[in-house]
């Protein structure tokens, strides 16, 4: 991917330094594409990951899984299994009962941590059993009996709504560890509503009365999977000191809060240590697994570790599928007026995630559009199918199609061009289209053109080629709380202690760079410690591209906050006024003398291996009180051949733009787009989890098939945007999650031009776009 | 293994991967799906890819394993692989990258002139969820650079 802005990578190939020349923005490592801190450990096999971590005594545990959707459990008989050499413990749900709390959730606390009373899905775990060995524990499953009675199953949305439909969930629940994180209704509802979205504004009815043309239509987003190449696995060590745990999670403080909450352990007792993760994507934020592997230690009174395969983490976590109907008004100029939408997520057995993923889609199924008035609502369903949670760019995914698919519809039915069409409504920047939010933090009128122009827009299309555009926007962020430290050295070296995660996304090397920015010194001598909630700082998440900007914030002020410390013991050195000493890049000065951070810190407490630390915090305050603290852009231009006789479409051309204020390191940030467009392809042509009956039919790797090499469109362009308008450091705004969520409607307008079908059903696979190509021609033919 | 005899017994069912993983703690070995579609655990034995997670280690008797640990010439050195997936962010989360690597090794052993298309097919078996896979084909152009 090529940029406008990118860095040679000699150039900036570690060579970041005092000596490095500044760009021409003045900066010296910050804005250059400097190695990645994690590459060494990387490619030589030496990164470590949850699953290589190995602790004395350690056991292992694996789970026993209901096989049916819906039913009550009479009886559990675990005695064969402890019978069987080797076995440690074996764990139920009556274990349970002496703990503190049964349930967890950071949004309503409706997960057990093992079936007690009922099966709610085809998967949920209902027993584990700890061994020594991991296929001792594996065959001891077969020697466990449950008997159940069986209850009747919901597996769809309309099942789950229809009248007199079996309940999921027959109680109300409290709320969770995050209050306020979601708004959610946890009384007893007696029905499968697990929560209710609306966003509102304008009289919607008056403006449908008026508008010149009005466009409806149905869509549908598949059931995908994150499929984060590293799949679930966790360790616990619950001793009487506390619990410690390693685990791929990417929120490791909301993973200690509700597995304090499990225990009734204080938060200083629990320590959650994030070694590398394998892939996220949404997939690994918020508890999943922990619960689980800590009970089954404190059961076991050994250390356990739980690592589950690909097909188990399939039954673990799934985004939502969604049903939307959408309905736009436009006056006779074909300016928007209004948009209408009724959202349904299948959110499966639990609530997880997905009451915030709902009110994002209604939220976000808006667009960085101008209308006089919107009525959106949105419906997170309980349904007895595997929980679904975040999913990149939680909620934008379910709703791109139908969002931004019904607006190149709207454009081909006024006769417009859809890039025309979406200049003449979309948001400036600075705008407030959306009432009582932040105003609009990019130019994405600006990013479309760029995106086309490197498509290509307008050159003569080849026969089955077409072309398409997507634009989208994320209240992205979460909520800016967060703080961080840095610890500078006697010797001038640096530590930043953060509470995010590295999960591929460069977190690590991105938080170095503002250190080694603001200290002049170089990558090499700035060390980044993170994920240990026993030793560095608190950070609610790393998700919601919230780390680069929020993080980065702290890491930034840290810096200034140390150098303020140093400022005073410099003036009590030369017993100057503080005011006297000036700060410069490497160090301090006044009256022609100079000294080195490291070295003030030496002079000070005449111990030349001593210390300071800096620290700072962010939150919702200030500059951050108004939310989002920045919208996060998604836009993506695709070329797009159809195979009329087949129905297979390829995606020969794809463009992004990652409209990022600044970025602190062009190359990860153009990785994370392509990555991120990568996902959005394989949602397109072919991602889609299929329930047969109760059963999930596809979940295996096997049979769920993600985007390969020959996949991916050698003409890929990706085009970073820098306007240094984000309230990042230095001005910088977080990507990350990136164009997924708009490619399947940029590819639908492509199959449209190709082949004159609308397609509302992603995935496109080949059978669905070839049945929509026959029966068009067999319409076509009676008309 | 990696140029150095190991002897070790071994239960007969027992995947290379989990003997390379569990027994030698060479855990640069990643596995995935474990049923030899994702190629994350892709080592070499006598030159050739296979995949360690379905792989008897019985399988591997007298023969030259390489995993990752191996690649690097020396200590402090980098294979020119290693170095082109620093050059390119060839890897993001990382647990794709042995394999990759690996891969890519005797893709570039067996056709050290494999054009764009060729490098496409040879690599894919590997499954990326992070990168988008345009990086990694730019690494290996890379070291076909260099060679050439
Ligand atoms: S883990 Fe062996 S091929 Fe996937
Ligand atoms: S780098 Fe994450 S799967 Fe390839």
């Amino acid at each position: 991917m090529a940029s406008n802005t990118r860095k040679s990578p000699s150039a900036a190939n570690g060579a970041a330094s005092q000596e490095a020349v500044p760009d021409e923005l003045g900066f010296r490592v910050v804005h250059h594409s400097v190695p990645r801190k994690d590459g060494p450990q990387k490619v030589t096999g030496r990164a470590t990951y949850t699953a290589d971590v190995h602790i004395p005594r350690m056991t292992y545990a694996k789970v026993l899984r209901s096989e049916l959707a819906h039913a009550r459990i009479v009886s559990i008989d675990t005695s064969a299994a402890l019978q069987r050499p080797g076995v440690v413990a074996v764990v139920t749900g009556q274990d349970l009962m002496s703990l503190n709390m049964r349930n967890y959730g950071h949004a309503v606390k409706d997960h057990p941590v093992l079936a007690y009373d009922k099966v709610r899905y085809i998967g949920e775990p209902v027993a584990a059993v700890v061994a020594e060995d991991e296929t001792t524990a594996q065959e001891a499953l077969a020697d466990i009996v449950v008997e159940y009675e069986e209850l009747s199953a919901v597996i769809t949305v309309e099942e789950a709504l229809a009248e007199g439909a079996p309940l999921v969930h027959e109680q109300g629940y409290d709320q969770g560890v995050s209050p306020g994180h979601v708004d959610v209704d946890t009384s007893n509802k007696r029905s499968n509503v697990c929560q209710e979205n609306h966003v509102r504004w304008g009289d919607v009815d008056a403006a449908f009365a008026r508008a010149a043309r009005v466009i409806k239509g149905d869509y549908t987003y598949p059931m995908t999977f994150a499929y984060p190449m590293e799949p679930y696995v966790s360790i616990a060590d619950y001793t009487e000191e506390g619990l410690t745990m390693y685990s791929a999670a990417q929120h490791l403080y909301m993973v200690r809060n509700d597995v304090a909450g499990v225990f009734g352990l204080p938060l200083n007792r629990v320590r959650m240590i994030t070694p590398f993760i394998g892939g996220g994507y949404g997939a690994k934020s918020y508890t999943k697994i922990e619960p689980l592997t800590a009970v089954c230690s404190w059961k076991a009174r050994r250390p356990v570790r739980l690592q589950l395969t690909v097909e188990e983490s399939i039954l673990t976590t799934r985004a939502d599928d969604s049903k939307v109907h959408i309905e736009t008004a436009v006056d006779e100029n074909g300016k928007l007026l209004a948009r209408r939408a009724m959202i349904y997520l299948n959110t499966g057995a639990f609530a997880e995630n997905s009451p915030l993923v709902s009110s994002k889609t209604a939220i976000r199924i808006i667009g960085p559009y101008l209308y006089d008035a919107v009525d959106i609502t949105s419906y997170a369903i309980y349904t007895n199918t595997c929980p679904a949670s975040s999913y990149r760019g939680f909620g934008i995914s379910q709703i791109g199609l139908p969002a931004e698919g019904q607006m190149n519809e709207l454009a081909a039915m006024l006769g417009e061009d859809s890039l025309q069409f979406r200049l003449k409504n979309l948001a400036d920047s600075g705008q407030r289209f959306f009432p009582k939010k932040r105003p609009l933090t990019a130019d994405v009128k600006g990013d479309i053109i760029k995106a086309t122009e490197a498509l290509g827009w307008n050159d003569p299309l080849p026969p089955n080629r077409g072309r398409g555009l997507g634009v989208l926007v994320t209240d992205a962020g979460a909520v800016p709380v967060g703080r961080s430290e840095v610890r500078v050295y006697g010797d001038g070296s640096v530590t930043v202690f953060s509470g995010s995660t590295e999960m591929g996304q460069g977190s690590m090397t991105v938080l170095a760079q503002i250190a080694a920015e603001e200290f002049g010194t170089s990558m090499g001598n700035v060390r980044v410690m993170q994920s240990d909630t026993a030793l560095v700082p608190f950070a609610r998440s790393t998700g919601a591209d919230r780390t680069t900007t929020l993080e980065g914030r702290t890491v930034l002020q840290a810096c200034v906050e140390a150098k303020e410390q140093i400022r005073v013991m410099a003036a009590d050195i030369w017993e100057a006024a503080p005011e006297d000493i000036v700060l410069e890049p490497t160090g301090v000065m006044s009256e022609g003398r100079r000294m080195g951070w490291g070295e003030v810190i030496g002079k000070y407490f005449d111990l030349s291996d001593m210390e300071v630390t800096g620290r700072a915090h962010i939150r919702q305050k200030d500059e951050f009180a108004e939310l989002p603290p920045w919208w996060e852009p998604a836009i993506a231009a695709v070329e797009v051949e159809v195979n009329p006789d087949t129905g297979k479409v390829t995606v020969h051309k794809l463009v992004t733009v990652a409209d990022i204020g600044l970025a602190i390191n062009p190359a990860t940030s153009e990785g994370q787009d392509l990555g991120s467009a990568t996902m959005g392809i394989g949602v397109a042509l072919g991602e889609e989890l299929v329930y047969d009956g109760q059963q999930l039919s596809n979940g295996s790797i096997l049979d769920y098939r993600i985007p390969r090499f020959s996949d991916v469109p050698a003409n890929s362009h990706g085009i970073l945007v820098e306007n240094q308008d984000g309230i990042g450091p230095y001005g910088a705004k977080g990507i990350g999650d990136g164009p997924t969520s708009v490619i399947c409607a940029a590819v639908a307008n492509g199959i449209y031009q190709a082949t004159g079908v609308w397609l509302h059903d992603a995935p496109f696979t080949p059978e669905r776009v070839w049945r929509a190509i026959r029966e068009q021609r067999a319409a076509q033919a009676q008309g | 293994m990696n140029g150095v005899a190991v002897e070790q017994e071994i239960e007969p069912q027992e995947s290379l991967a989990s003997f390379l993983r569990e027994r030698l703690r060479l855990t640069g070995t990643k596995v995935s799906c474990d049923v030899q579609v994702c190629g994350a655990c892709t080592v070499l034995v006598d030159g050739l890819p296979v995949s360690a997670c379905t792989y008897l280690a019985y399988e591997a008797r007298d023969r030259d394993v390489l995993t990752v640990e191996g690649l690097a010439p020396s200590d402090g050195e980098l294979h020119p692989l290693q170095r082109a997936f620093l050059e390119d962010n060839a890897y993001q989360c990382g647990f794709c990258t042995s394999g990759m690597l690996l891969t890519a090794k005797s893709l570039l052993d067996t056709n050290p002139t494999a054009t764009e298309e060729e490098i496409v097919e040879y690599m894919d078996g590997n499954l990326c969820r992070c990168t988008g896979y345009r990086p990694i084909v730019a690494a290996i152009k890379r070291v076909q650079g260099e060679l050439a």
